[in-house]
Parts: C-alpha cells; sequence; structure tokens
C-alpha cells in the first residue's frame, strides 16, 4: 500500500511539468498490455465504432489514449496502480461481518469473482422488476434489503471501494450493453441528453466529447468520455470516481444545474455512454488525470 | 445615519445598478449577428479586456483559441480559429456581436455567448452546479464586452 501512494506521488509531480508545447493531438498510439499479478493482459482500447455510432464516427478509444505518458504507464502495471488501493480495501469490505445479523457479501455470493461479467453489461434493465440497474443499484439492495443496513452514498468510500472490486472481476471482457428490447425507452432518454446542450455555456457531451475530441480546450486533451475505465483514479482528486460522479463534473462545468448521481437522467445516460463504448475492453479500474 | 456610512451606502447602489445608458442583454440590437453602438458608451480598455480573455472564471477564450500574440500564456486551447489578425477579418461592430451572442453569428456554434442571459436547458449558478437562485446575470459584464472588443481590435494583421 504505501509504495502504491509513494509512486503515485512521483508520477503525479512528474505530470505537472509534462503539458507544454502541444498542439493537435491524436489519441496516442500505444497498447495497454497490463502486468498484473496473475500475468499480462492485454486490453481492447480502440476498435471499430458500434453500429449506433457509425455515421458520427469509425473508431472508438479508450480515454487511456488521450493522457500523458505517465499516466498511461501507471495503468501498465498493477503495483503502480493507485487504484488498486481501492480494489482491495472493497475486498476487506466484502468479507466482513457487516449485515444487522453478520451477513458479509461473501456469505452469500462466495468469492467476487461470482460477479465476472456483470460491469461489462451494466446498466442494464432487471428482467424480474423491469427497473434499470446499475451495480451500485445492485450493492444497494443487498445493503439495505438483505444485510439490514443504512444505505449507503452513491458515492461514498464504501459503494466505490465495492464498485472498483466488482468492477475488477470484468477487467479484459468486452463491454455489451443491450439498448434493444426494454433498455431502448432508456437508452433513448440517455441520447437526448447526451445531446442536449446544457447550462449558460451551451454545451452538450457531444459538443466536447464528439465533435471536438482530440483537440484541447485550454490544458485538456478531449477524449470521446467513454465509460469503459470506470471507475478510474483520477490523479487530480488523489481518489477514486465512478462515472456518474465525472458526469457532474462535466455537467457543473458548463455552468449548468447538475443531475445528482443515480437519477434516472444520469442512470439513462449511464447507459447511453456505455453503450457508445460497446466493443472496448472494461479496463476494471483505471488511471486518468 | 452617519454621513460616512451614507457614502458607503450610495457608493454600493452606484456599483450595483448598471449606468443609465448601458443596454440590458435582452434589449441589445443585432443586425445579421452585429452589434454597431457600444453596449456602455465607455471605450473599452483593451488592457483590462485582454484580462478577461485570458481569466479562467471570466472569458477565457483562450480555453478555445490560440492567440500567438500572446506566448506567455500557458495552454491555449484549438478548438476555435486563432484570434491573431482577426481585426482584418470582421469590423467592431461584428466583433462586438460576436463577442456578445456568437450563436447569431455562427449558426449552433460552440462558442458561448457571453452577453445572454435567458433561453438556457438548466443553467447553473456559475459553476457550483447548483440552480441559481437569483436572476442570471450574463457571463460577462456590458463593460467588460467593450474591454475585450477593445483589445480584439488591436489583433489586425
Ligand atoms: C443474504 C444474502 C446476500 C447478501 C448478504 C448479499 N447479497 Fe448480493 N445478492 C443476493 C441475492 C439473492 C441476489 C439476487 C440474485 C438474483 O436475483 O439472481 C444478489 C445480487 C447481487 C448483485 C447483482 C448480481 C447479478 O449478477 O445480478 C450484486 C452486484 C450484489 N448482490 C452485491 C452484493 C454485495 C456487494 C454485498 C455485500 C455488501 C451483497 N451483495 C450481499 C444475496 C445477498
Ligand atoms: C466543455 C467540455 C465538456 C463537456 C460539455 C463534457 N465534458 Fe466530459 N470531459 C471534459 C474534459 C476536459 C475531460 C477530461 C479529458 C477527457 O477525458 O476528455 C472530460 C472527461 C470525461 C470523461 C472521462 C473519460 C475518461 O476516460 O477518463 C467522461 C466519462 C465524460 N467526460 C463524460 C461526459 C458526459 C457524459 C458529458 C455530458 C453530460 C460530458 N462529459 C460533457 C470536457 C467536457
Ligand atoms: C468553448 C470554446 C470557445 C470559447 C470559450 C470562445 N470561443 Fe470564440 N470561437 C469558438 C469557435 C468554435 C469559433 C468558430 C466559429 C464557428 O463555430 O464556426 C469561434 C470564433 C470566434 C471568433 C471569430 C474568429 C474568426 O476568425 O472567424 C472570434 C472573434 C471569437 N471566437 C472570439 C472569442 C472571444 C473574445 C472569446 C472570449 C470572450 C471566445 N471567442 C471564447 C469557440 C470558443
Amino acid at each position: 500500500m504505501r509504495e502504491h501512494m509513494i509512486k503515485t506521488l512521483v508520477a503525479s509531480a512528474a505530470f505537472g511539468l509534462a503539458l507544454t508545447g502541444m498542439a493537435y493531438a491524436e489519441p496516442v498510439d500505444d497498447k495497454l498490455v497490463i502486468e498484473g499479478e496473475e500475468g499480462t493482459l492485454e486490453l481492447v482500447t480502440s476498435t471499430k465504432a458500434p453500429d449506433h455510432l457509425q455515421e458520427v464516427m469509425d473508431t472508438i478509444y479508450s480515454g487511456w489514449h488521450y493522457r500523458e505518458d505517465d499516466t498511461r504507464a501507471m495503468q501498465k502495471d498493477d503495483f503502480d496502480n493507485p487504484a488498486m488501493v481501492f480494489v482491495d480495501r472493497g475486498r476487506d469490505l466484502w468479507n466482513k461481518a457487516i449485515g444487522k445479523n453478520s451477513e458479509s457479501c461473501a456469505g452469500c455470493h462466495n468469492g467476487p469473482e461470482s460477479m465476472k461479467g456483470l460491469r461489462a453489461v451494466t446498466p442494464r434493465v432487471d428482467a424480474k422488476t423491469g427497473k434499470l440497474m446499475t451495480i451500485e443499484n445492485y450493492v444497494d439492495a443487498c445493503v439495505t434489503e438483505r444485510m439490514g443496513l443504512e444505505a449507503w452514498g452513491w458515492t461514498g468510500d464504501k459503494m466505490k471501494d465495492t464498485l472498483a472490486l466488482i468492477s475488477m472481476q470484468s477487467r479484459g471482457e468486452v463491454v455489451n450493453v443491450a439498448i434493444d428490447g426494454p433498455a431502448a425507452p432508456f437508452w433513448e432518454k440517455g441520447k437526448e441528453i447526451y445531446y442536449t446542450r446544457f447550462g449558460q455555456l451551451e454545451m452538450s457531451c457531444a459538443s466536447c466529447h464528439e465533435e471536438n475530441q482530440g483537440l484541447f480546450i485550454r490544458s485538456d486533451h478531449l477524449s470521446q468520455g467513454q465509460i469503459n475505465g470506470f471507475p478510474t483514479y483520477r490523479l487530480k482528486d488523489a481518489g477514486i470516481l465512478s462515472a456518474q460522479q465525472r458526469f457532474v463534473g462535466c455537467v457543473r462545468d458548463t455552468r449548468a444545474e447538475t443531475f445528482k448521481p443515480n437519477s434516472d437522467e444520469f442512470k439513462a445516460l449511464e447507459l447511453y455512454v456505455a453503450s457508445r463504448g460497446n466493443g472496448l475492453s472494461v479496463e476494471g479500474v483505471s488511471v486518468r488525470h | 445615519m452617519t454621513r460616512q456610512l451614507m457614502l458607503v451606502t450610495l457608493a454600493a447602489m452606484a456599483a450595483a445598478t448598471p449606468a443609465i445608458s448601458e443596454i440590458a442583454p435582452t434589449a441589445v440590437a443585432y443586425t445579421e449577428g452585429k452589434i454597431s453602438e457600444s453596449l456602455t458608451g465607455t471605450p473599452g480598455d483593451p488592457v483590462a479586456g485582454l484580462k478577461v480573455m485570458t481569466t479562467n472564471a471570466l472569458g477565457n477564450c483562450v480555453a478555445c483559441h490560440v492567440i500567438a500574440a500572446l506566448p506567455d500564456v500557458p495552454f491555449q486551447g484549438n478548438i476555435g480559429p486563432a484570434l491573431d489578425g482577426v481585426a482584418s477579418r470582421y469590423d467592431e461592430a461584428q466583433l462586438r456581436g460576436i463577442v456578445a451572442n456568437s450563436k447569431l453569428t455562427f449558426e449552433g456554434t460552440f462558442m458561448p455567448a457571453f452577453y445572454k442571459t435567458d433561453g438556457f436547458v438548466r443553467p447553473g449558478n456559475a459553476y457550483t452546479g447548483k440552480a441559481p437562485e437569483a436572476d442570471l446575470p450574463p457571463i460577462l459584464t456590458a463593460q467588460q464586452i467593450e474591454d475585450v472588443v477593445a483589445y480584439l481590435v488591436t489583433l489586425k494583421e
């Protein structure tokens, strides 16, 4: 753990000096091959755009391609990836008898590996209830209904540590959220939000992440705003961020009144944004700045 | 009320009330995107205009525009055209219109409207992410628009 932290500090300091002499920049041509405890794993970080995006772009890229060399390197080795601390914390929580009657996640679900695949297909419409479910919604149901606990905050530490742990179980799997059938109305709603120009700056997600990706807005190299890498360790915040937390920041930056994490709007938007990344690998926990 | 307190109060009122000659955002007359008259009647100050253009919380024009004439300003974005030579491409009335509400010159443009107070979807209270508590002020004041225009007209080829 200490080792993780030290490397993070060094990398952040170097990062501050790195951004000089910029110009238009294509997503960096690089491969994400991760050194982990179980050997190496190559992730799909760019691929053909899914059918529903064919009219607006040919290729989709993970946000990893738009980051500085140092930041990209941190994600290539689990030992350097500061997000792993949160995965470890999530594992401790998973095994702990925290329920009102001493239930633990492990008691009902066995190891976290039982969650393999879930991150690649969520948000999704739950077959039984017809509700749109994020991973956080599933966790919340177990925490409140099956363990008799007070709800965890949607963006609190416990929720995000657990999210990091669950997401890691699907690392390397290809994002494949359903957009048709019962998901269709949610997806349409998310799409409408994606293209709405919010706030006093009148900007939509598409204004930055579709029409201007690859360009620089002040010092920021605009990516496609993909969420296959979430949750992500953000160097700027020295903490882990869920996708909807990132949305809050982006909407706020348009001088708009944001939506809240777990609002119907952000859940629909998360589904839609996830679908723009269908075909990319789940990165488990990524590193961004 | 003591004399001193009265003076302070008067000064505060003067600061809060726009000058009589100032044109409100909703009353600006655009002709094909142009605004031919000054919004304030007070000549703009190019030095103050430059400050507005390079300050994040104000115009932050350099977030999207390169101004090669300002090599000391770090991290200039490249989303819009470089502003060098812009005064040779547009006259003052056109520039004032572009800064106040560029959408009337470039339909659907990504560039924000800096002197506009209505017609927004979920506007927030500046960068707080919260709903505004009072009427929304424009991003820049009338005088700040004039100051920016005063700087832009110096950018000749
Ligand atoms: C008392 C038993 C119990 C406990 C304790 C419990 N769960 Fe669950 N969990 C379930 C059941 C039952 C389901 C629903 C399975 C289904 O509907 O197919 C479920 C579903 C889930 C799902 C959705 C999985 C999927 O593939 O659809 C997640 C994620 C989840 N639980 C996470 C957790 C976490 C994290 C904890 C600990 C904080 C936890 N659970 C504690 C019983 C439990
Ligand atoms: C004013 C421009 C702007 C707008 C509008 C905007 N963003 Fe962003 N967004 C950024 C910047 C800058 C970053 C950080 C650099 C990057 O990854 O593009 C970012 C990052 C992101 C990321 C993280 C990507 C990664 O891989 O780390 C996501 C996800 C995202 N935005 C989603 C959205 C969504 C959804 C919307 C619409 C609600 C939105 N953004 C609107 C500027 C914007
Ligand atoms: C969010 C990005 C953004 C910001 C911030 C921005 N602009 Fe622009 N600006 C643009 C774009 C994009 C264009 C190109 C117009 C179009 O959409 O065709 C433009 C065009 C212009 C033009 C016309 C240039 C030409 O050669 O045609 C001027 C002048 C201008 N902007 C001035 C400003 C000033 C002054 C500010 C700050 C008060 C500013 N801009 C802030 C994006 C921006």
